[in-house]
């Protein structure tokens, strides 16, 4: 596709413009920055992505996906309501899995160690994690703040931080995991994932589009799993002291 | 002090900038029943939850058999003092999920005649087993609340407002119950109480805490005859 054509596809902007317009819907601005942040973001991506695959050289392979880590970090800070504390924890999270996924699929030769395989799906799996992070730290501080009182029912009875959590932590893991494993029981035949369809669009065998959009997903279900576990675990302890204490104001705080 | 369940030295509470407690020393005698009185928002309540290590004085400290609570593992110290929270709280379950929580805890588990007889003592048809405890009126709660901090056999036990929702009848059944727990098994009680006949007649010592402080301590008949101002202003019901 070239510059021109690209230009042809405003038309899909104009569209809701107008109609924002017409209907005095008021989305203009908001769609307008969102056009123009994706068309700069995505071109700009696109260009050190080229630069990246050209120069095949690991170190830039390592500082894009660090980088991923670092702005997905970020967003879920700044998204998910918080527990004290919780910037490195998403942080590590996000690490240990990318390291574990990648692991396997460069370990078990399942993809080549090429900077398109290692980049694209790094970002998937970094992506996907961090809307799971998000999704587990919202349910997990909202459950064990409508659960207080059961928690330190738990503690004055002779319960350990862990058992006075147990509850609320399965609840969130649970909650924020069941998303993905559902939309997996109906994909393909209401929606065609997008990486697929972008694959197809490219001249790809729609079958071999389908099995790496299988390895995807089946990543994805391990993603998402392992990232509400670690967060979980990693960030109940913050909730309490060393004398087995509940600490409210550790939860919810907004970290500046 | 040698037969002390309790001793409290110079015990500061501060939350947030308010100070709860202000400098309370005293003695809970062993094998006695100690009822605490005073006005709403006096620290009572959590004056408890410093004995049960639910949290920690800013500064003072609190004795258990001669030994300062922070040195005891925050598990035995509950264990040995046990509470029952004002609240009554509930877990999400049946009453034998409830009742059992201390020995699940401890990852035993309840027989279900252990758990039919706890229910008896404290007055309980044990067809409530099977029971969401969420069902349960306030004075059911309370009742099965006092069963459940019974399991680990404290040695001291903290009671607060534990006869609150329940009608006259079944308050003496509890009264009866604690005094009876008192006597077979020298179990030392501190039993918060708005009910300030119930605290001279069930009590053999009362504290009197207004503000944070500790104003008045003796044998129970001192609400009788208050020495403090404030606390003659108190009994007289001036004071809510
Ligand atoms: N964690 C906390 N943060 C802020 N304030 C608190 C906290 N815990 C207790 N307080 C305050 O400390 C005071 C004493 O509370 P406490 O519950 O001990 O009173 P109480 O004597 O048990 O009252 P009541 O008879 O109504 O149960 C109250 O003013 C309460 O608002
Ligand atoms: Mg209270």
């Amino acid at each position: 596709m070239s510059y021109v054509t690209l230009s042809l596809t405003l038309i899909f902007v104009l569209i809701p413009l107008v109609l924002s317009k017409t209907f005095k819907l008021g989305l203009e601005k908001d769609t307008l920055i969102a056009a123009v942040r994706s068309i700069i973001q995505l071109l700009a991506v696109g260009y050190v992505l080229q630069f990246v695959f050209d120069s095949k050289q690991m170190i830039y392979i390592v500082l894009m996906v660090l980088l991923m880590i670092v702005a997905a970090t970020h967003n879920a800070r700044k998204k998910g309501t918080s527990i004290k504390g919780i910037t490195w924890k998403l942080f590590v999270t996000f690490v240990c899995i990318e390291v574990l996924t990648q692991a396997i699929l460069l370990g078990l030769r399942i993809t080549p160690p090429e900077a398109q395989y290692i980049i694209s799906i790094s970002g998937m799996v970094i992506g996907n994690s961090m809307v799971l992070g998000i999704l587990f730290l919202n349910r997990f501080t909202a459950e064990v703040e409508t659960n207080q009182k059961q928690t330190e029912l738990i503690l004055s009875l002779g319960g350990t931080p862990k058992q006075a959590i147990h509850t609320q932590l399965i609840t969130a893991i649970k909650a924020s995991t069941i998303p993905t494993i559902e939309s997996q029981k109906t994909i393909g035949l209401v929606q065609l994932p997008g990486m697929m369809s972008g694959q197809i669009i490219a001249g790809a065998d729609p079958v071999q589009a389908v099995l790496f959009q299988l390895l995807i997903l089946f990543l994805l279900l391990t993603t998402a799993v392992t990232t509400s576990i670690m967060l979980g675990y990693l960030s109940y302890p913050t909730l309490f002291n060393e004398r087995m204490q509940f600490l409210k104001e550790n939860l919810a705080v907004e970290e500046s | 002090m040698k037969d002390a369940a309790l001793e409290l030295k110079h015990v500061h509470f501060s939350v947030n900038g308010l100070h709860i407690l202000k400098d309370i020393t005293g003695v809970i005698p062993k094998g006695k029943i100690t009822t605490l009185v005073g006005p709403s928002g006096a620290g009572k309540s959590t004056l408890f939850k410093l004995c049960n290590g639910l949290q920690t004085a800013s500064s003072g400290d609190i004795y258990i058999k001669n030994k300062r609570i922070g040195s005891y593992e925050p598990t035995e110290l509950r264990r040995l003092v046990g509470i029952a929270l004002q609240e009554a709280t509930m877990l999400s379950g049946s009453v034998m999920k409830n009742i059992a929580v201390p020995l699940t805890l401890q990852g035993k588990q309840m027989e279900k005649e252990e758990a039919a007889h706890l229910l008896e003592i404290v007055g309980l048809d044990q067809g409530f087993l099977n029971r969401d405890a969420s069902d349960l009126s306030g004075g059911q709660r309370q009742r099965l609340s006092i069963a459940r901090t019974l399991v680990n056999r404290p040695q001291t036990l903290l009671l607060d407002e534990i006869t609150s929702s329940l009608d006259k009848v079944s308050q003496q059944d509890i009264e009866k119950l604690i005094v009876k727990i008192n006597q077979e098994f020298g179990t030392t009680i501190i039993w918060i109480t708005h009910n300030l006949e119930q605290a001279m007649s069930i009590g053999d010592y009362t504290w009197v805490m207004m503000d944070g402080e500790l104003v008045e301590t003796g044998p129970s008949d001192l609400l009788n005859n208050p020495s403090d101002a404030r606390v003659k202003r108190f009994v007289k019901g001036e004071i809510e």
